[in-house]
């Protein structure tokens, strides 16, 4: 078996976008995220992901502006490194080596130079205890620069950034952790301590939950486990320190945040209400209802306009400060567990799983977009602990896409169980499911798998814990005016035992189903048993059949750690593994399957053809703990890969969900190079050729300039005209018709064509600059690598240009430049 | 600590009544307690809170405010007068008719020589304070309308009044009005009434806090007359305020029962820059928070749930001591009860009559905490209605029960109680007596300068004086067959005193004072209110506060610092053999709460008197409604 180090786990796609606090850039125009190994930039007014920096190898745990300058950006990550990004450009410009996992960062105005980050507090990476140090930047030019000096600031910090806030204008330092408020004092040195009892008489919690500081005066808001915030003051004293004590939440308060004035602080927690409380009266408050989930961090732009608040259903939600909602960023939902097998829609090509609450959410994994929820359960979520509530646990497509089968349930007590099977086909019109049959009770008890014929046929089988399983098939309508609806077509059992699951061959002629120990095989023609394969002792836990070339293959995984794969010609044991495979799944566009394997507490994968005793491809401990859920999605474009090993990803990738809900992929060295390819290393104006796309690009804004401020010369005021003069001077009665005067007011308004030179250069002009301005965002960086393309093919041409040629150029620009993005690839 | 027959008294429904004012005098503190019926009660507050003395109203009096001028206590009341009280004979000295109607407030100056007071007439009415009496000296600027709050600027030359949608600002010397803050009126339907202006206080930079009926307390500038900042803190009354006196710090309180803290802080480094910042909320009453007092280490309430609640600064004062648990002073230290021994008769004292009571009986014996059946039920014998306008300040029932006495701050009268069969008639017969006797031949009193003496009766004159002691005593009796004084005193210390040797008993006394009372004996905050013996047993003593009973076993030993001192339920766990050596003096017994009284009875029961606060909260009227998350 051998190891690849090119293929590495990485996040990709559907990462947490709430995982850390978001945050505005200077302008309030984009919204600073981290997300996964990478951080996203978002535009705060369209919702959309302008760049996607990527460069760290680990979790990104903190984002912090550069004070000296804001237009750019620490981030830390738990791989040990700070790196210094332009995010405008998206441009990596520092990287700065720690040497040791970093779980927050923070930077203050008064400390130029300085970063403060939260390390452990011991140097072996597994304690759980963390300190506050502070790191002085070396100033070098270099790009790759070793940072290991640091000071401790605060002993026994909380690892949760919200923890830690500075103070007015960064005089002094506010860190909570349980039930403890430290305060230090930069410039006396000096910190105070204040505590909380553990528990007052009611029961209550005191923990803090989080703090954050007035910008102007000296205030610290803390936030409890209770629901209460603290406003703390006079806290220079050792005694006469004293708080106030505001309690609207009712559960822990999830975040708190201070408008930049400090005229308000905003709070939110698990009620997912966003509270408004006016600093010094606050007994006012405003509140923004029915957020959706609970609210988990909190930002305010620095002009105060709009506020930000991440939630625990992976959203960001943007909202200006008259408390309204202009901007929802969702991601991939992720709830607490996912009961739904991961499936991919055959015709969006998106991942589908549970999302909301009664929910399937289809999310593309290829533009990292949520596209919409589709409500299952159609029936109002009431948002209490405790209560069972309907539940989608089942959903399958059928291979066109055409058909949705979902399995709802709910648990009422241990003897009720209430199930419905509902079928939806795909309305063309309006490009979403409508529900077409709902079966109630399909099964007596407990739904196990759900599964459509690969073939064109409409056929769906479902197993169940009751004994039997049961095929349905779409039968045609009745009478006139119904539609063709689904109904049972066969109940099969097998001794009373029940099913566990059940697979297609890729011809849709055979089924197999498994009864604890036992697979049988069944014609899906005639509903004949076929045969019957076991391999005592363990019960089935999946079922695979092999695909195109293997297709003979049927494997089967048992819970006694047994991996078999059978050849349904010989109806024999062909190969039988020892190993404990947690999730086998095959993959639809090649013969390949993967197995995941728990070993020793972390999960294994291997890749393998079942027809060939070797494993193509393994990948020890690609997690902690058990995956699963896992799935193969097509890629839009097949890679081209070099290397044997490296060929099962080529088409179809594989992802899977961590058991702490993150989402996994493999990815190899030539993809990821590709990827951040748009995000060049530290590209420097002056260094870039001159190109006529630079002539074009770099030299711009000038002459814009220039031409606006002509053009506002031109424009004269109206008022010297003849045509009004006579207008406002003519008695009304003696006024012509006012349709007559209409048209020769606005003759008088329009510029006249002949008197002013090069008219229609103008105009045109004028359009591009509009064009410009609107399209820079989006196209700035494809523009960078189109430069870099163009500087390899062509000659750089002489930067003195004639009128005619930069004429030329200009209405090259009005090309589609896809094909460059083509060139770039290859 | 022996098993007896208790009768659980709960058919005295006495009824505390609200309090109305307080005044606090700083150099001495002494607190003054003024409460709706017009009695008057004065605490020591450097004696563990001891309620010192006691003025028993009288019919027609209510006191509105009360002032401290140095040592001299002065009210007024809605009935116009200005009265001051002799604090020796606790009486009124003199009330002088103010002529402006009800009066509402009064507040005295810094100096001390001069009081204004706020009538109902419109007017602010300045009074000199002479040696035998005060002088009306003139008048301000009449205003329209009340004047609801008085107070002065501790320079004395400018005072502020708070009237009905203003606040007035006088000059003191030409008692011309200088500024009109105008305040402004609730929201929605509150806009059409006028809104009080309940409180004021005026502070040495100039800034007026006023507190008001739409629940605003708002700092005004009083050079400028600008309005500074408002705090908008209830939705209902702010009823009072208190200043420290070092004008860092101000409280207000509001009819929902609220008291909130303002402090007046830094909000930047600058030492200039500071604000006055709402901080803390405490919650201890239920009902209208009617008078607030804020000393240097606590905030003071009194309201109209009849409680006097101390709630201690946990900033001004050593955490976790005696001094930093919150107290809540509900019933008078007197007996309002007293007991016949013999007759089994119950005398209660109400402030306008007297009723007398026979016990009910029952049968049969039970295990410990077992509830008897009654096989008589008490019944009400006497209602005795008071003569005169005075309100009953003490009473007593012999322990025969056939003589009856009470006075009132002008009379002492004493009454038989004939009782044949069950025709009971009354005879007068007018007799000077002085205190109540224990065994008849020897006399204990107890003054307020913490003397006790203890006259001879037979040979009517004074025997001995006990040394004094630095805390006033709460409780005095002397022992049936030992004539021993047993003295409590208000910081919880017990002492015996033998007659006879008159000292400090060697056997017990100067033992327990060598070895020291046990450390959760001084952590109760109630005084001890009533000693009594066994008369079964001559080495029990009974003592008891408001919520436990203690009897203290003189043949045993005194207990360690490090055993706990209530440990009747380990040892009642405990094998019979092991029960000795662990027990000790001390047997606490805290089943029985709110105790008005205790004493024992010839059979040997004991007859214990409670007052569930529950039932008192039940008569008073309903507090504001709030809305209360989640119901």
């Amino acid at each position: 078996m051998v190891e690849h180090g090119e293929i590495r786990v990485v996040h990709r796609g559907g990462s947490k976008l709430n995982f850390r606090q978001p945050i505005f850039t200077h302008d309030s125009r984009f919204l600073l995220c981290a997300s996964g190994d990478g951080v996203k930039v978002f535009s705060a007014s369209t919702e959309e992901c302008v760049h996607h920096l990527l460069a760290h190898t680990g979790l990104v745990t903190g984002l912090s502006l550069r004070p000296s300058n804001q237009l750019q950006v620490f981030s830390c990550s738990l791989d040990g490194t700070v790196r210094l990004w332009d995010y405008t450009d998206g441009i990596l410009i520092k990287t700065f080596s720690i040497g040791c996992p970093i779980y927050a960062v923070y930077s203050s105005g008064s400390h130029d130079g300085v970063l403060f980050l939260t390390v452990p507090a011991k140097d072996d990476k597994k304690s759980d205890t963390f300190r506050l140090v502070a790191v002085q930047l070396p100033q070098s030019p270099e790009q790759f620069v070793e940072a290991r000096e640091f000071s401790a600031v605060l002993e026994d910090v909380s690892s949760n950034p919200a923890a830690v806030s500075f103070g007015r204008g960064g005089h002094f330092i506010a860190s909570v952790n349980n039930l403890q408020l430290e305060v230090f004092f930069f410039k006396k040195q000096k910190s105070y301590r204040f505590y909380l009892p553990e528990d007052n008489k009611h029961g209550q919690k005191n923990t803090f939950t989080c703090t954050t500081c007035h910008p102007k005066e000296d205030c610290i808001a803390t936030g409890h486990e209770d629901g209460k915030i603290r406003l703390w003051r006079n806290f220079n004293h050792k005694k006469e320190y004293t708080y106030s004590t505001h309690h609207w939440h009712h559960t822990a308060v999830g975040a708190l945040s201070f408008t930049p004035e400090g005229t308000n602080f905003l709070s939110g927690g698990g009620e997912s209400v966003l509270v408004q409380w006016r600093y010094n009266q606050e007994t006012q408050k405003d509140f923004l209802p029915r957020l959706g989930a609970a609210i988990s961090h909190i930002s305010v732009s620095p002009d105060g306009c709009l506020f930000c608040t991440s939630h625990s259903d992976n959203k960001i939600i943007v909202i200006h400060s008259y408390i309204k909602i202009s901007a929802v960023i969702q991601g991939l939902v992720q709830g607490d567990r996912i009961k739904t097998d991961l499936i991919v829609d055959p015709l969006s090509k998106a991942l589908v799983m549970n999302g909301k609450p009664g929910h399937l959410q289809f999310y593309s994994l290829q533009r990292d977009k949520l596209l919409y929820n589709l409500d299952i359960v159609q029936q109002e979520y009431i948002h209490e602990s405790g209560l069972n509530q309907f539940d989608v646990v089942k959903a399958d497509f059928d291979t066109g896409g055409k058909w949705l089968a979902t399995v709802e349930e709910r648990k009422q007590n241990s003897a009720e169980l209430e199930l419905n099977l509902k079928l939806w086909a795909f309305d063309e019109q309006t490009q979403s499911f409508v529900l077409n049959t709902t079966v109630s009770a399909p099964h007596e008890d407990r739904v196990t798998d759900l599964s459509f014929s690969p073939d064109q046929t409409t056929l769906l089988v479902s197993t169940g814990n009751d004994g039997l399983f049961k095929a349905w098939t779409l039968t045609a309508p009745t009478a006139e005016d119904e539609s063709a609806s689904w109904s049972c077509d066969f109940v099969g059992s097998y001794h009373g035992l029940a099913p566990q699951c059940c697979s297609f061959s890729a011809d849709g002629s055979l089924l197999a189903v498994a009864f604890r120990e036992v697979v049988t095989v069944w014609s899906t023609v005639t509903w004949d048993l076929l045969t019957t394969l076991s391999q005592p002792p363990g019960d089935i836990r999946n079922l695979c059949f092999g695909r195109q070339s293997c297709s003979k293959y049927l494997l089967g995984t048992t819970d006694k750690n047994q991996l078999c794969c059978w050849n349904l010609l010989t109806c024999s044991l062909e190969w039988s593994t020892s190993m404990d495979v947690s999730l086998l799944l095959s993959d639809p566009l090649s013969e390949n399957m993967a197995a995941f394997c728990s070993e020793a507490g972390c999960t294994d994968l291997f890749v393998f053809r079942p027809s060939e005793p070797r494993p193509l491809f393994s990948h020890k401990a690609v997690c902690p703990g058990r995956v699963l859920r896992a799935v193969f999605t097509p890629r839009e474009e097949p890679l081209e890969g070099s290397e044997e090993q490296l060929q099962w990803i080529n088409r179809s990738q594989l992802h899977f969900f961590s058991p702490n809900m993150e989402l996994l992929t493999f990815s190899t060295k030539a993809e990821e190079d590709r990827l951040t390819a748009s995000s060049k290393q530290l590209v420097i104006d002056d260094h870039v050729a001159m190109t006529p796309f630079y002539l074009l690009l770099g030299k711009r804004p000038q002459t814009d300039a220039r031409e606006v401020a002509a053009v506002t010369d031109r424009v004269q005021p109206p008022q010297g005209s003849s045509a009004i003069r006579e207008l406002l001077q003519t008695p009304a009665h003696v006024l012509p018709s006012t349709s007559q005067l209409c048209s020769m007011f606005v003759q008088s308004l329009l510029v006249s064509t002949a008197d002013k030179r090069e008219p229609t250069n103008v105009t045109e002009e004028e359009m591009e600059s509009e064009k410009e301005e609107e399209d820079s965002e989006e196209e700035e960086t494809s523009r960078v690598t189109a430069i870099k393309n163009q500087d390899q093919t062509r000659d750089p041409k002489d930067p003195g240009l004639t009128k005619a040629q930069t004429r030329e150029l200009r209405q090259l620009r009005k090309l589609d430049y896809s094909w460059v993005g083509a060139l770039v690839e290859f | 600590m022996g098993e007896f027959k208790v009768h659980r008294v709960r058919f005295f429904d006495y009824m505390p009544s609200g309090i109305r004012a307080l005044a606090f005098n700083r150099d001495t503190e002494r607190l003054a307690v003024a409460r709706d019926q017009g009695s008057l009660e004065i605490f020591n507050f450097s004696d563990n809170y001891c309620q010192e003395k006691i003025f028993p109203g009288r019919d027609g009096r209510s006191i509105e405010a009360l002032c401290w001028v140095g040592t001299r206590l002065f009210s007024v009341g809605l009935d116009g007068l200005i009265t001051e009280y002799d604090l020796e004979n606790l009486r009124p000295k003199y009330a002088v008719e103010a002529y402006g109607g009800p009066v509402w407030s009064i507040s005295c100056n810094l100096q001390g020589n001069l009081l204004a007071v706020g009538c109902e007439d419109g007017t602010v009415k300045i009074f000199e304070v002479l040696d035998d009496g005060i002088q009306f000296q003139r008048n301000l600027d009449r205003q329209k309308g009340r004047i609801i709050s008085v107070s002065w600027h501790p320079s004395g030359t400018k005072i502020a009044a708070g009237m009905m949608d203003m606040v007035r600002v006088f000059d003191a010397e030409t008692g011309r009005a200088a500024l009109r803050l105008l305040v402004e009126r609730g929201v929605g339907a509150a806009k059409n009434k006028e809104v009080v202006v309940w409180s004021l206080a005026f502070l040495s930079d100039n800034t007026i806090v006023s507190g008001d009926s739409a629940g605003k307390v708002q700092i005004w500038d009083g050079l400028m007359g600008t309005l500074v900042r408002s705090h908008f803190i209830t939705k209902w009354d702010v009823l009072a305020l208190s200043v420290a006196s070092d004008e860092s710090s101000l409280i207000a309180g509001t009819s929902e029962g609220l008291v909130v803290q303002f402090q007046f802080l830094q909000s930047s480094g600058e030492q200039q820059d500071r604000q006055w910042v709402r901080t803390r909320t405490f919650k201890n009453h239920s009902h209208d928070v009617h008078a607030l007092v804020l000393t240097d280490t606590a905030v003071v309430s009194g309201g109209m749930d009849t409680q006097l609640v101390v709630r201690p600064l946990l900033d001004k004062v050593e955490k976790n001591t005696s001094e930093s648990e919150l107290r809540k002073i509900i019933f008078p230290l007197k007996s309002l009860v007293s007991c016949a021994k013999k007759a089994g008769l119950l005398l209660f004292q109400f402030p306008g009559h007297l009723e007398v009571w026979r016990l009910g009986e029952s049968e049969g014996y039970g295990k410990d905490g077992d509830r008897l059946s009654v096989k008589r039920k008490p019944e009400k014998l006497i209602h005795l209605k008071r003569k005169g306008e005075d309100h009953i300040s003490c009473s007593a029932l012999s322990p025969c029960g056939t003589w009856l006495a009470y006075s009132t701050v002008s009379c002492v009268r004493l009454y038989r109680l004939q009782q044949s069969g069950n025709n009971i008639s009354i005879t007068k017969q007018p007799v000077h007596l002085l205190a109540p006797s224990e065994d008849g031949k020897w006399l204990a009193t107890a003054n307020t300068d913490n003397e006790v003496h203890v006259y001879n009766l037979k040979k009517l004159k004074l025997h001995c004086t006990v040394p004094v002691y630095d805390s006033s005593p709460t409780a005095i009796a002397i022992h049936p067959m030992s004539s021993n004084l047993v003295i409590g005193h208000a910081d919880k210390q017990v002492f015996e005193y033998s007659l006879g040797q008159k000292e400090y008993t060697l056997t017990w006394s100067r033992k327990l004072q060598k070895q020291g009372l046990h450390p959760h004996w001084f952590e109760r905050d109630t005084p001890i209110s009533h000693i009594s013996f066994n008369p079964q047993k001559p080495s029990h003593i009974l003592l008891n506060d408001a919520y436990m009973l203690c009897i203290i076993d003189q043949s045993l030993p005194l207990p360690d610092h490090k055993t706990r001192l209530c440990n009747q339920n380990t040892l009642r766990g405990l094998p019979e053999s092991e029960r000795v050596q662990h027990s000790h003096a001390f047997k606490i017994c805290k089943r029985f709460q709110d105790v008005l009284s205790v004493s024992f009875q010839e059979d040997e029961s004991l007859v214990i008197v409670e007052r569930p606060l529950l039932d008192i909260l039940s008569q008073l009227p309903a507090p504001v409604r709030q809305k209360k998350f989640a119901t």
